[in-house]
């Protein structure tokens, strides 16, 4: 079972990566985006564990290391199938955000 | 004072602050390497600045996981003083010993720059030799130094009187020019609930001495040194670590 962790900063909190990116995106003729926001992504191969085992797993490590939660906030896609490189089905089994 | 500073891959800081508490206040002094279960005995333990583990992820989070930060822990739950300066705060966030979160500086630049800190309160074991209010003159050298927290848990540390220096300009001042990284509630830094440990990003130990154009952080070791440090020999054997 695979999974990808997507972290970004709070909402709440001002994200001046995002923001110089924004304006850089306008700068390059790219008028009308209203928002970017920076963050990370993290693929993890669980190997042998079922689809509810893996979110319960990885939600724990998102809240022990792969996010600080004072200051970012994480999204776990659960991955099945062609998606996640494997065979069988393309959809992600599930999405989980905090 | 036996003192002990960490050494993490990457740390760059550790020998400036070897320097000032051995030879400009003649203490006893060693290295603790990161892997290191036990402190040696050391009574004041000092996280110098600098990286640790290339800061992967976030600055000291690989840090805030090293054996050495166990025995740490210990020593804090202990009473024993801890000093987190620079990278060394970011672990102590990241260690969870203190509240709160480094970010990224506001305007995304590595500041490196002398800064003027406002000493909010004196009856710390970190800061009896100075006045308070007293205007202090220290250099900042991070990118991460953006200090971040819940507003409710900033309003607690309000509160609670935790917040120990504040950004200032020249005249003591809050003053938004003057907060380099864009701190909220202009935070240079913070000591936990007991008030033994403390974590700041500006450096202490690099305005020691004359020769560097400022002693003004000589006060913080020389404040430390007159704390009443439990006992180390009285511990029990397990929080001194030796069992490894």
């Amino acid at each position: 079972m695979r999974a990808r962790v997507t972290v970004y900063p709070r909402r709440e909190i001002l994200d001046p990566q995002g923001k110089a990116i924004r304006a850089a995106l306008e700068r390059s003729g790219f008028e009308g985006v209203r928002e970017v926001r920076a963050g990370k992504s993290f693929e993890l191969d669980l190997g042998q564990v079922d689809a509810a085992g893996a979110a319960v797993r990885v939600a724990a490590m998102c809240e022990q290391l792969l996010a600080n939660t004072i200051v970012e906030e994480y999204e776990i896609e659960v991955l099945s199938g062609a998606q996640a490189g494997a065979t069988g089905g393309s959809a992600a089994e599930g999405r989980q955000v905090r | 004072m036996r003192c002990g500073v960490v050494l993490f891959p990457g740390s760059n800081c550790d020998h400036d602050v070897f320097h000032v508490l051995k030879h400009v206040l003649g203490q006893e002094v060693t290295f603790l390497w990161h892997e290191e279960r036990s402190l040696k005995a050391c009574e004041l333990i000092v996280l110098p600045g600098g990286w640790s583990y290339g800061d992967y992820l976030r600055g000291g989070a690989m840090a805030a996981l090293s054996p050495v930060m166990q025995a740490v822990r210990e020593h804090a739950a202990r009473g024993g003083p801890v000093l987190g300066i620079c990278n060394g705060f970011q672990v102590l966030t990241e260690a969870k010993l203190l509240p709160g979160a480094l970010r990224q500086n506001a305007g995304l630049r590595f500041a490196c720059v002398d800064v003027y800190l406002r000493v909010e309160r004196t009856d710390l074991p970190f800061t009896s030799h100075y006045r308070k209010g007293q205007v202090l003159k220290l250099p900042i050298a991070h990118g991460e130094g953006n200090y971040e927290h819940f507003d409710a848990e900033l309003d607690r540390l309000e509160a609670d009187k935790r917040i120990v220096f504040r950004y200032v300009n020249p005249s003591g001042e809050l003053d938004p020019a003057w907060n380099f990284n864009g701190s909220a509630r202009a935070i240079a830094g913070i000591c936990n609930e007991a008030g033994n440990v403390l974590g700041l990003m500006p450096h202490p130990e690099r305005s020691s001495e004359e020769l560097l154009g400022s002693t003004d952080g000589l006060g913080l070791f020389q404040s430390i040194l007159e704390m009443t440090v439990p006992k180390v020999a009285g511990a029990p054997r397990k929080l001194m670590g030796v069992a490894r």
